[in-house]
């Protein structure tokens, strides 16, 4: 089994390199042969995708056949590691992740090559950018973090087994998510460099990879709010985003993707930032390799970070050739990149578009400062100090506020100008609405002069409202002049407005998500909890619920031992539900993991934690949160891959409306 | 162009609510206790805010959140609460940086990051308005003043958008 792996890997390496090489010749001398050299290069890229594939097939039969022989195997699965489990532990370490990253890679590049057709010379630049990539991840494979290398002695009777923070559903779907964005965005980055190399005229490259890049973004969308989820239900201290080093590397390339996904637009609709689009992907790309590389270089101090390796020289490396390219290219060709058109106001949307990306590359610039100010501050003063929670807090908050504000504003802004009079017009609606729900908020006890986390709760409910009303605002004044031109109703106008320009709607609904994931957040500055060593059919109040121990016991499973309580939920004196809290020891790894039981609605979630027995008293004690507001973290979430999906959708045809002629009533008796 | 006395009314209430909302505040024990035990690590290797780490038997959080309650309770500043901490544990317990010394430059750069970049947004927003437009050979001449917001308020009235 090992050598079948091995060999793959080998091959795949081998392919990856022809398909690099040959590639480039096929580029660089143009005629009839090198149009043969480079269909094999593409061919060899295509087969990569297959080997790279029976590589990863392979590892997923060894986890499932118990092939302890293998180290990675036996460093990350047992015998009675339930299978999906098994399934995920291609992912659960360090060399397997990585041959999952060149699997995903691989596919991606398998999907590009087929659709070479579209504009075969952009494509094969892609494609031999991609392949460049992939040879630096098999060489990994090959060379530094061999998935398939031997483990020492005798084969051993069980393998330690998952890690338990890992053995949850979640974990089997958030890396595969948060793996397709990472590795994703090396497809726009091929296309971005590819048009630099060859000059690509036009805006065609962008129109070809728009899909490319919004998918890649959902994709990481939906891995960090995964992730996040995940935290909450899991590590059991009542909280979903710790500003831990490895959230902070998957943010900054989703923060520099955010931005590159609206100014792209620009450069689309008005030829402008060109030259800031091209280092914009490039960025991206390259803090998903960084991030990459913080996670498994031991740089940084991780909850959830891989083990300590010698891999980090060489993403190092990989970092310094990315750069030098990317900037040789610029300068060499950075005259095809002029901007065709200027900007004409302030109070327009392509300056609202400015101030968004300035925005968002601070908030991604914060994130990496403060990631990386502990080594930073061991390299000046000798000592290292804490980044945590309250700092990035302190510096983000603001920048997100002002964010929401802009996304308030900027599509109430026209291309090229706009008048003060028609922001005032569709501004004031919005703007008063807002101004209302604050001061509702306020009539209904919210106090924000007694804390800042109030204050700042309190400005982003009433931002997030207005950015809701001004989303509302455009889809209705759009629904309207449909209605009146087609006669349907205003929901079905709204609809049909929205698959006639489905990025514009599908954008807005995103915006719509990203202010009910914010209100989601401000409800934290309201969170409450109370500890307490609980025995049979003792009370603990938070909030309104009264939770009574009913009893708690002990069970053994295959995989683990566990301890849990049965908490009998009231609320104004009526029981309204049973929570069983549950703290689990996995036996192969010899590790603790927390079940939380959760009972969440709109409103709050009551979130219990189990931690643990007293082994003086032999009772549990019971942490319960009081969270506000998280499940509407979750609900924006869906709203958010929702409008991302809208997005996607190909624009309806125009409807076209036969404006009535007004026929002159003949006068009597004409004709006669 | 001066804004409209209503907006520039508007802007002033809305400046003076911030200043009160941000320059008010209050502060009793516990709420002391849950604001200094948010900016404290617990040091048992978790890399949780002290009122955060859930552990049983961790052997630092339980001693650390007596020693907090304890220095509240004896009427210690927040300044001495925390060095006390910092001497005892080390510079890693405090969960952010302080503001001396060359920990002054976390707090600094992102602030100053978004004032440089404010002022080269508007630097490139001035310097693109100044740009003149070359057009190829050939092209339309662009209109320009009260023919183009003519044209404007005509696609305004079309659109209805």
């Amino acid at each position: 089994m090992s050598q079948i792996g091995s060999f793959a890997l080998l091959l795949a390496l081998a392919l990856s390199a022809y398909a690099f090489l040959a590639g480039t010749f096929a580029l660089l001398k143009p005629g009839a042969t090198s149009e043969r050299l480079g269909e094999t290069a593409r061919r060899a890229g295509i087969a990569v995708f297959w080997i790279v594939l029976l590589a990863g097939v392979v590892l997923v039969v060894a986890a499932f056949q118990n092939d302890f022989s293998i180290e990675y195997i036996r460093q990350h699965s047992n015998i009675d590691l339930p299978a999906p489990y098994k399934f995920a532990t291609l992912w659960s370490g360090q060399e397997g992740s990585l041959l999952f990253w060149s699997l995903l890679l691989a596919t991606y590049g398998f999907v590009l090559r087929l659709r070479h057709k579209t504009d075969t010379r952009l494509f094969a630049y892609a494609s031999v950018i991609i392949a460049a990539v992939q040879v630096f991840f098999l060489l990994l494979l090959n060379f530094a973090a061999k998935p398939f290398a031997l483990a020492p002695g005798p084969m051993p009777a069980d393998g330690n087994g998952l890690n338990p923070l890992l053995q949850y559903p979640e974990m089997v779907i958030h890396p595969p998510m948060l793996y397709l964005g990472y590795v994703g965005f090396t497809v726009p980055f091929a296309f971005a460099l590819g048009a630099l190399i060859m000059r690509y005229p036009g805006e065609k490259w962008i129109r070809i990879t728009r899909v490319w890049t919004m998918v890649t973004w959902g994709f990481l969308t939906c891995g960090i709010f995964l992730g996040a989820h995940w935290a909450y239900s899991v590590l059991g201290w009542g909280g979903y985003w710790g500003w831990d080093p490895v959230e902070n590397a998957s943010l900054m390339p989703w923060l520099t993707g955010t931005a590159f996904l609206h100014s792209v637009m620009m450069q689309e609709k008005r030829g402008m930032l060109k030259i800031w689009n091209m280092w914009l992907i490039f960025a991206t790309f390259g803090l998903s390799i960084f991030g990459t590389f913080l996670t498994r270089s031991g740089v940084v101090n991780s909850v959830h970070a891989f083990a300590q390796s010698s891999i980090g020289d060489w993403f190092v490396v990989f970092l310094a050739l990315i750069a030098a390219t990317c900037a040789f290219f610029f300068f060499k060709n950075k005259s095809s990149l002029r901007s065709e058109h200027k900007l004409e106001s302030l109070a327009s949307r392509e300056s609202s578009f400015l101030f968004n990306n300035l925005l968002l590359l601070v908030a991604c610039f914060t994130v990496l400062w403060g990631t990386l100010f502990p080594v930073l501050s061991e390299w000046v003063q000798g000592t290292k100090v804490t980044v945590g929670p309250p700092f990035f807090n302190r510096v983000n908050i603001p920048v997100a506020l002002l964010l929401l504000l802009l996304t308030a504003l900027g599509p109430l802004l026209a291309w090229r100008k706009t008048s003060l009079e028609s922001i005032r017009r569709n501004f004031l609606g919005p703007a008063l609405g807002a101004l209302a729900s604050g001061i509702l908020l306020v009539a209904l006890g919210m106090r924000p002069w007694k804390d800042v986390s109030y204050f700042y709760s309190l400005m982003t409910i009433m931002l997030s409202v207005l950015v809701g009303l001004t989303v509302l605002s455009e889809f209705v004044r759009g629904g309207r002049v449909i209605a009146r031109h087609t006669g349907q109703n205003l929901f079905s106008s709204m609809v049909q407005l929205a698959h006639r320009n489905t990025r514009r709607y599908g954008g807005y609904i995103v915006h719509f998500g990203v202010i009910v994931v914010m209100i989601g957040f401000a409800g934290s500055a309201f969170n409450q909890d109370v500890e307490k060593e609980m025995g049979y059919g003792d009370k603990v109040s938070v909030g309104a619920y009264t939770l009574v121990c009913k009893s708690y016991t002990q069970d053994d499973k295959p995989n683990y031992s566990s301890e849990w309580a049965v908490m009998d939920v009231f609320k104004n004196g009526r029981q309204i539900d049973t929570l069983y809290p549950e703290r689990r020891f996995y036996k192969a790894s010899q590790q603790t993991s927390t079940m939380v039981a959760n009972r969440s609605t709109m409103k709050e979630d009551l979130y219990v934690v189990y931690e643990g027995l007293n082994q003086d008293t032999g009772r549990p004690i019971i942490k319960i949160h009081l969270n506000p507001l998280v499940m509407w973290i979750w609900v924006g979430v869906w709203l958010i891959i929702g409008g991302t999906v809208v997005a996607l959708i190909p624009n309806a045809a125009p409807v076209r409306v036969t404006a009535p002629v007004r026929v002159q009533a003949a006068p009597v008796g004409a004709g006669d | 162009m001066p804004l409209p006395s209503s907006l520039r009314r508007a802007a002033q209430l809305v400046l003076v609510c911030v200043a009160l909302f941000a320059f008010m505040g209050a502060g009793d024990q516990a709420a002391r206790f849950n604001d200094l035990g948010h900016r404290l690590m617990c040091v048992c290797g978790c890399n949780q805010i002290l009122l955060e780490c859930n552990h049983v038997g961790c052997k630092y959080s339980d001693t650390m959140r007596a020693e907090l309650a304890a220095a509240i309770e004896r009427g210690d500043n927040d300044d001495l609460t925390l060095q006390g901490f910092v001497q005892k544990y080390g510079t890693t317990v405090m969960a952010a940086p302080t503001t001396t010394g060359f920990n002054r430059v976390a707090w600094i750069m992102p602030y100053l990051a978004l004032v440089l970049g404010i002022v080269t947004v508007s630097l490139i927003v001035r310097a693109w308005k100044m740009r003149p437009l070359v057009l190829p050979e050939g092209a339309i001449t662009p209109i320009k003043g009260e023919e183009l917001e003519r044209f404007r308020s005509q696609a305004r009235k079309d659109t209805e958008l």
